[in-house]
């Protein structure tokens, strides 16, 4: 957060400040009226929206309508008590991050992704380990020391478990993107049981998940050791596993 | 319509004469393969069905007992038919169902007949599997009565609407209510594990993740409650589902015999983005292209999916090289012009600078090159940002090219891809950016015709030449496509023809081998 916002307390901005003006839209299961209207103003004003101003309504159908509201949110905004996980390692460009490991590790780091579960959609890990990159950022197989396998979607988790020993793994990537039911979130949990259970705890992979869904702060009820939500970019995963891999060994967090 | 480029026919030629070189040897490999899927296919054209206790398919266990019995001789290399009908005519059991139910059990021994044994069967399971084969002729007849009787869509392009719940009793509600909204093709996303199954689950299911199972079950309840909604809408409102994965063939066979309308089947698309065995794939696709194409069914090829992992403009011409070699093994398959739905995507980044007229160019390069297939137009899926309003701006540019470059069956985009599963304002609000666009500049084709040298004409040139440069390329590896599908060539991903899921259901036919279904299907 910067310093500006620091301590203030703010509202949405509109066209003025302090004018706390919001847009929402909805759908409400009724037919179109006056009182569905009157519904949708009713249901505006419950979310704390007042004056609220519905600009537009429009049936979908018998049983539907849509509508688009504006108005004045009356809640406030305090920043100093928002909570996020905040990036707590340096970003290095890739010849950094290259440099590092050479310093450090003396070989090649090695890091195996995977989509696991029945998630098919491997744009997620293709986004931040294909040298295409993503953002304008290479993809981790454009570092020089790091080595990267991608076995690519639909992998079972005692298939990642396997090729991470196979391929001495030092970190093991897991992207989640379509998933049902928190899916997801069990998926993830079985890998990280898995990986505690195959694994001496000095040893073990670093384990790292993303995808859209995820929340970062997860990562400990989760059992791995770090989460990325959307908008992650290659750079920012490179220079997270570099952190973490070329710090001293006792510094390392064991779950 | 007329090549509004202007395209050069002796370079349209040398592509198709390329992918016709390119694409032979695969066919030739096809024909000298088959798989267990391709013989579970042909069991269930004979009317075999249903699944044990444990709910595996009896055609699955059936041919596993086949092919454990005659393991010494091959396995499945001489066909399924000449065993399995063999076992009747010797009275092994008095039909299909009964002698699943012994081979199950392991009280039936099956062996490859010969001399008049083998006629025998052959005949035997010539008459069971032409049945079903009639059935899907029926079935064709059927929806050909139907359109006529309540009437088709009423223009082009063809609105193409997704439902996905996982529970077939909540896709039928929402299907009909797309269809009463404006869909004129419905398509039951399936679960996404799917097409690693190597069999076809049964019955009605309510659980999958992120789709439906496709289900013989799941296609008649949605078929004949679609038909009931075209009923009510005065309009043939048509089904798609999925041939792909490892049960393609069996897929495609039950699609028939349940008049879907229409299947997405790629030739490449499991390999490369499933690793399922190519030889595995190519048998499978080629089976279920000559069942498609006698059923009546239009396929819905998968290019779209390259755009989703290469860019979408360094990649363009591996876009039109595999429409050229998709046309080229669907019409080998039997599949005529109209059967087509060649797929082609609006995935350009929008930061690109003519980004739209790039999209213009690539699709009018599918247009001219295949002027008589039913384009599918595929919306973009990955510079959706989340951004929803800016979405809504690129979908309503997706739906503008798709007016100018007379596109047969639009996917329609919704501003909420990648966010959540539509929402049902998400779906209003996206038919809304369709008619609009198609109300205000549906026939603007008729004015629009592009310079010839200027940068829409220039660029589709470069990209068609680029194309002939991949098949030239591929012809010359040595084991020409199987070879460049290994090292990457397409979407990035390397595939070898000796690796992937599925090549343990692999078997190079013997001489004696025989299949009715394939007999009578290459007879027309």
């Amino acid at each position: 957060m910067s310093e500006e916002t620091a301590g203030r307390i703010i509202r949405p901005y509109g066209d003025t400040t302090g004018d706390g003006m919001v847009q929402v839209s909805f759908t409400l299961p009724m037919p179109h009226s006056k009182v569905a209207e009157g519904a949708a103003a009713q249901l505006a004003g419950k979310m704390g929206i007042d004056p609220a101003l519905v600009v537009h309504a429009k049936p979908m159908g018998p049983d539907f309508t849509f509508f688009v509201v504006y108005g004045r949110v009356n809640h406030l905004v305090d920043p100093s008590q928002v909570q996020v996980v905040e990036r707590d390692y340096p970003l290095l460009t890739p010849k950094e991050a290259n440099a590092a490991i050479k310093r450090s590790l003396r070989r090649r780091l090695v890091v195996v992704g995977a989509c696991i579960g029945t998630d098919a959609h491997t744009v997620g890990i293709d986004a931040i380990l294909n040298i295409k990159g993503f953002a304008g950022e290479k993809g981790l197989e454009y570092y020089r020391e790091l080595k990267v396998v991608n076995l690519g979607a639909q992998v079972s988790v005692p298939q990642l478990v396997e090729a991470a020993h196979e391929e001495r793994a030092d970190a093991v990537l897991v992207s989640q993107v379509v998933t049902q039911r928190d899916a997801h979130l069990l998926n993830t949990r079985e890998m990280s049981a898995a990986f505690r259970e195959a694994y001496p705890s000095a040893t073990r992979p670093l384990l790292v998940v993303g995808g859209p869904r995820f929340d970062e702060a997860m990562a400990g009820e989760l059992g791995v050791d770090r989460v990325f939500s959307r908008g992650t970019t290659p750079g920012e995963v490179a220079s997270y596993i570099v952190h973490r891999m070329t710090l001293e060994q006792s510094d390392r967090k064991v779950f | 319509m007329s090549g509004k480029l202007q395209l050069d026919p002796a370079q349209v030629k040398q592509a198709r004469a390329l992918a016709r070189t390119v694409g032979r040897p695969i066919v030739t490999t096809a024909k000298r393969h088959t798989t267990v899927s391709v013989e579970r296919a042909t069991l269930r054209l004979a009317g075999l069905a249903g699944a044990d206790a444990d709910g595996i398919p009896w055609v699955n266990r059936l041919t596993d007992a086949v092919r454990a019995d005659l393991h010494d001789q091959g396995g499945l290399a001489s066909g399924i038919a000449l065993p399995v009908w063999d076992a009747l005519v010797r009275g092994e059991a008095d039909d299909l169902a009964t002698l699943a139910q012994k081979a199950g059990a392991g009280s039936v021994r099956f062996r490859l007949p010969e001399g008049r044994d083998s006629t025998r069967a052959r005949t035997a399971s010539r008459k069971a599997v032409g049945a079903g084969i009639r059935r899907i002729d029926a079935r064709r007849r059927e929806r050909e009565r139907l359109i006529a009787r309540v009437g088709d869509a009423p223009r082009k392009p063809w609105i193409y609407l997704i439902v996905a719940t996982g529970d077939i009793y909540e896709d039928i509600p929402q299907a009909q209510n797309a269809a009463r909204e404006g869909a004129d093709i419905i398509a039951v996303i399936r679960s996404t594990g799917q097409s690693l199954l190597d069999y076809v689950p049964e019955g009605a299911t309510r659980e999958g993740f992120a789709g439906t199972y496709a289900t013989q079950e799941n296609f008649r309840l949605m078929r004949e409650a679609l038909d009931e909604t075209s009923r009510e809408l005065g309009r043939y409102v048509r089904l798609t589902n999925y041939a792909s994965g490892l049960c393609m063939p069996e897929i495609a066979t039950l699609a028939g015999l349940q008049r879907l309308d229409m299947m997405l089947n790629d030739s490449m698309y499991g390999i490369l983005f499933r690793d399922i065995n190519p030889i595995r794939t190519f048998v499978d696709q080629r089976f279920s292209r000559q069942i498609h194409a006698r059923a009546g069914i239009i396929i819905n090829t998968g290019e779209d999916n390259y755009l989703t992992t290469a860019d979408a403009v360094d990649a363009a011409h591996t876009v039109t090289t595999s429409q050229l070699l998709n046309e080229y093994f669907a019409k080998e398959a039997g599949l005529e012009d109209w059967q087509l739905g060649l797929g082609h995507a609006f995935e350009i980044d929008p930061d690109v600078p003519d980004s739209f007229r790039l999209e213009l160019a690539h699709a009018m390069l599918a247009r001219d090159l295949f002027p008589k297939a039913p384009l599918k137009w595929m919306p973009p899926t990955r510079h959706m940002t989340g951004d929803v309003f800016r979405g809504y701006l690129l979908d309503g540019f997706f739906n503008l090219v798709g007016a100018l470059t007379d596109q047969g069956i639009l996917l329609v985009g919704m501003m909420t891809e990648a966010v959540v599963t539509p929402w049902l304002s998400d779906r209003d609000l996206a038919l809304q950016n369709v008619r609009y666009v198609m109300s205000a500049a549906g026939n603007l084709h008729e004015d629009f015709r592009p310079q010839p040298d200027g940068f829409i004409g220039t660029r589709a040139r470069q990209v068609l030449g680029e194309s002939i440069g991949l098949l030239q390329d591929i012809r010359g590896h040595e084991n020409g496509l199987l070879d460049a599908i290994a090292d990457g060539t397409f979407g990035l991903m390397k595939r070898p023809a000796h690796k992937g899921r599925g090549l343990d259901g692999v078997a190079a036919k013997a001489a004696g081998y025989y299949n009715p279904a394939s007999e009578i299907l290459e007879e027309k």
